[in-house]
C-alpha cells in the first residue's frame, strides 16, 4: 500500500528513528533489507529515506561511512514492513548489506517527492536500470492496487545475469541486458522506443543510471511523452538542509533532489549528467 | 535563560550558518519543526548582495569523520531573501540572526546596513571567509583587514554583531583581537577547514569547485584548540563550533571558553540533533 504524490501527505516524523531490521534477503547481486515502522506514514511510491546502521556505522575503509545513506522505499507491506534495495558497492551499502533480523536502522524518512498518477486513458512505462528499480517496485505496488495493473509495463535493464535476478522483485517484467545473457541484448532504452512506437498515449516513470535517463529523457522530449525520473544524488541531510544534491535545472540554478526531487518530471532538466 | 549579546536564549545550542534551512525544513516536517525547534537562536545561510546559483556538482565528499562540501553559497540575493525568506523565519520561535558575506568594504557595509533595518532580525553575522576581490586574500585570514572591515561595517549596526572566524589563517587568535578591537561584539569560530578530495582514480579533484570545507568529529579537536587560543586573547563572548556531536563536546568546547555552542554537520544525520545536545547540556 502506497500513496501518490498528488494526495495531501502526512509530514515526515521530525528526527531520525531507530526502527528494527527485520529480514535480509538476497536477490541476485542485491539484497533486500527490511525494517519495521509500524507507527510511521506510509510512502508515497518515489519516496525515499536516510539510513544508517546503529552500530558499526564508521571505521570501514577511509574510517567511513559517516553520513547516512538516501535509498528509496522499493515496499511497504500493510503491517509496517519497508524494504530498501541495496547492493555492496562502498562502506556504507557494505554495513547494511550485513545488517540482520535483531539489528537496529536509523531511519529519517519518509522523504522527497514522488511519482504522480497517469492521466486517464494512458498507460505507464515503468524503466528501471540496475539498483534503480527499486522506487518502480513500489510505484508497481501502487499501480496494481489503485489502478489497472495491465496498463502498465515494466521495463528493466541489468548489465547481466546475477543482476537480471532483481527482476523477479516486479511482476511481468520486459528485459535487457547489456552482455545479453538475459532477454534483450542490449539497452533497456531499445525496449522503450519499441513500447512508444505503438502510438497508445503513454507516460514513463524511470529510475537508473544517468546516462540511461539522459537517454529516457532525450527521447520523450522528441515524442512529446511526459517523463518522470527519480534522480540519486550523493546527499548529507535529506531534508534540504545540506544543499548538496545539487542538479542543474533546464531553466537555469539548480534543484535540490532531496526536497524538489527524487521523483522529477524530465522536462525541468536540461540533461541528467 | 542566557544572554548574548542581549540576545535572550533558552539554552546554548544554535546552529552554524548554512547548515539548516528552517523554511525547508518546515515543508518537509510540518508544525513539529516550530513546536520542537533544535536551536536557541537561528543563524541563516549566508546571504549575498547578489543572488548566487552555488557551485557546480559533485558538492559533497564524505571524508574519514567528517565531511568536504562545495555547496558555493547558494541563495536568493539580499532582495530576495528579505523579500521572500524573511517573513517566514520571522515566523520561528527564536532569536533570528543573519548570515552576510561581502567580497569588498562596501558590499558587507550595504548587507549590514539592510539587516540593521530589518526588525525581524536580533543579530548579524559576518561570513568573512571570502577573497578580496583586489588582493585575493580571504579577509578573515588578515587580521589588519579584517579590522578595518569590521570597523566599516561596525558603523552601520546597532544590532550585535557577530565575526565568524576562518580557522585556514596562521594565527585564529589574532584575528579575534581584531575583530575585537574592530567593535565585534563576538566572534564565532570554526568555519570548514579548506579541503580536497580526488575523484577515486583520477588526477582530478572530486568537487565542482575543487576545493571545498571540512567540517564534522574531523575537526572537533581543531575547534578545542582555536577556541581555547581565542578565549585567551579576547573578552569578546564567543560561539564554538566544529564536530559537536554531544553534550560532552558541547560541554568541552564551553570549558575551553564558549559561550554558545553551535551543531551543524550532525543536523545532517539528525534535524533534532541540537535539541537533544541541549537538553543533556542542561541536565548537567
Amino acid at each position: 500500500m502506497s500513496f501518490w504524490q498528488d494526495g495531501a501527505a502526512p509530514p515526515t516524523p521530525f528526527g531520525r528513528r531507530l526502527l528494527p531490521v527485520v529480514a535480509n534477503e538476497q536477490v541476485g547481486a542485491y539484497r533486500l533489507l527490511w525494517m519495521l515502522d509500524r507507527d510511521g506514514p506510509p510512502p508515497r511510491a518515489g519516496q525515499f529515506a536516510m539510513i544508517a546502521a546503529a552500530q558499526g556505522w564508521g571505521g570501514g575503509v577511509d574510517e567511513r561511512p559517516f553520513l547516512p545513506r538516501a535509498f528509496s522505499i522499493a515496499r511497504r507491506q500493510e503491517d509496517g514492513r519497508c524494504a530498501f534495495l541495496i547492493e555492496d558497492v562502498g562502506p556504507g551499502t557494505a554495513r547494511l548489506c550485513a545488517l540482520q533480523p535483531g539489528e537496529e536502522l536509523w531511519v529519517l524518512g519518509p522523504l522527497g517527492c514522488g511519482f504522480s498518477r497517469a492521466p486517464e486513458g494512458h498507460k505507464t512505462i515503468l524503466l528501471g536500470g540496475g539498483i534503480g528499480i527499486a522506487p518502480l517496485m513500489i510505484l508497481q505496488d501502487t499501480i496494481a492496487v489503485e489502478e489497472a495493473l495491465e496498463r502498465s509495463v515494466a521495463l528493466l535493464g541489468f548489465r547481466g545475469r546475477a543482476h537480471a535476478q532483481g527482476a523477479s522483485l516486479l511482476r511481468d517484467p520486459v528485459l535487457a541486458t547489456d552482455d545479453g545473457s538475459v532477454g534483450h541484448h542490449g539497452l533497456v532504452t531499445d525496449l522503450l522506443e519499441q513500447q512508444l512506437s505503438d502510438g497508445y498515449p503513454a507516460v514513463v516513470r524511470a529510475c537508473g543510471p544517468p546516462a540511461m535517463l539522459e537517454s529516457v529523457r532525450a527521447i520523450c522530449q522528441r515524442d512529446g511523452v511526459q517523463a518522470e525520473l527519480a534522480l540519486e544524488a550523493g546527499m548529507a541531510c535529506g531534508y534540504g538542509a545540506c544543499y548538496g544534491c545539487a542538479v542543474p535545472r533546464r531553466d537555469g540554478g539548480y534543484l535540490r533532489v532531496c526536497v524538489e526531487g527524487p521523483v522529477v518530471d524530465a522536462a525541468e532538466l536540461e540533461q541528467v549528467a | 535563560m542566557i544572554d548574548f549579546c542581549g540576545l535572550k536564549l533558552v539554552h546554548r545550542v544554535i546552529n552554524g550558518s548554512g547548515t539548516f534551512d528552517a523554511i525547508a525544513a518546515r515543508e518537509v516536517f510540518g508544525e513539529q519543526l516550530a513546536q520542537r525547534f533544535p536551536f536557541s537562536a537561528f543563524v541563516s545561510k549566508t546571504i549575498t548582495l547578489q543572488p548566487r546559483p552555488g557551485n557546480p556538482a559533485p558538492r559533497l565528499w564524505e571524508a574519514p569523520a567528517g565531511l568536504i562540501n562545495s555547496i558555493g553559497l547558494p541563495n536568493k540575493g539580499l532582495d530576495g531573501y528579505i523579500r521572500e525568506d524573511l517573513p517566514q523565519l520571522a515566523q520561528l520561535p527564536v532569536p533570528l540572526i543573519t548570515n552576510v558575506m561581502g567580497s569588498t568594504e562596501q558590499e558587507l557595509c550595504e548587507l549590514v546596513a539592510a539587516c540593521q533595518a530589518q526588525p525581524e532580525i536580533a543579530a548579524i553575522e559576518l561570513n568573512v571567509s571570502c577573497p578580496n576581490v583586489k588582493t585575493g586574500l580571504d579577509i578573515g585570514s588578515d587580521p589588519q583587514q579584517l579590522e578595518q572591515v569590521t570597523r566599516a561595517v561596525r558603523a552601520h549596526a546597532a544590532k550585535p554583531l557577530i565575526v565568524k572566524l576562518t580557522p585556514n589563517t596562521a594565527d585564529v587568535a589574532a584575528c579575534a583581537a581584531a575583530a575585537q578591537r574592530g567593535g565585534a561584539d563576538a566572534v564565532s569560530l570554526i568555519n570548514t577547514l579548506r579541503a580536497m578530495a580526488l575523484a577515486p582514480g583520477t588526477d582530478r579533484p572530486w568537487l565542482g569547485g575543487r576545493t571545498g570545507g571540512l567540517s564534522g568529529p574531523a575537526i572537533r579537536v581543531v575547534a578545542l584548540a582555536q577556541v581555547a587560543a581565542v578565549r585567551a586573547a579576547v573578552e569578546l563572548p564567543i560561539v564554538g563550533m566544529g564536530g559537536v556531536q554531544s553534550a560532552a563536546h558541547a560541554r568541552d568546547l564551553l570549558r575551553a571558553g564558549a559561550d554558545l555552542v553551535a551543531v551543524g554537520t550532525e543536523s545532517f544525520r539528525d534535524p533534532t540533533a541540537a535539541a537533544r545536545i541541549a537538553a543533556q547540556l542542561g541536565q548537567g
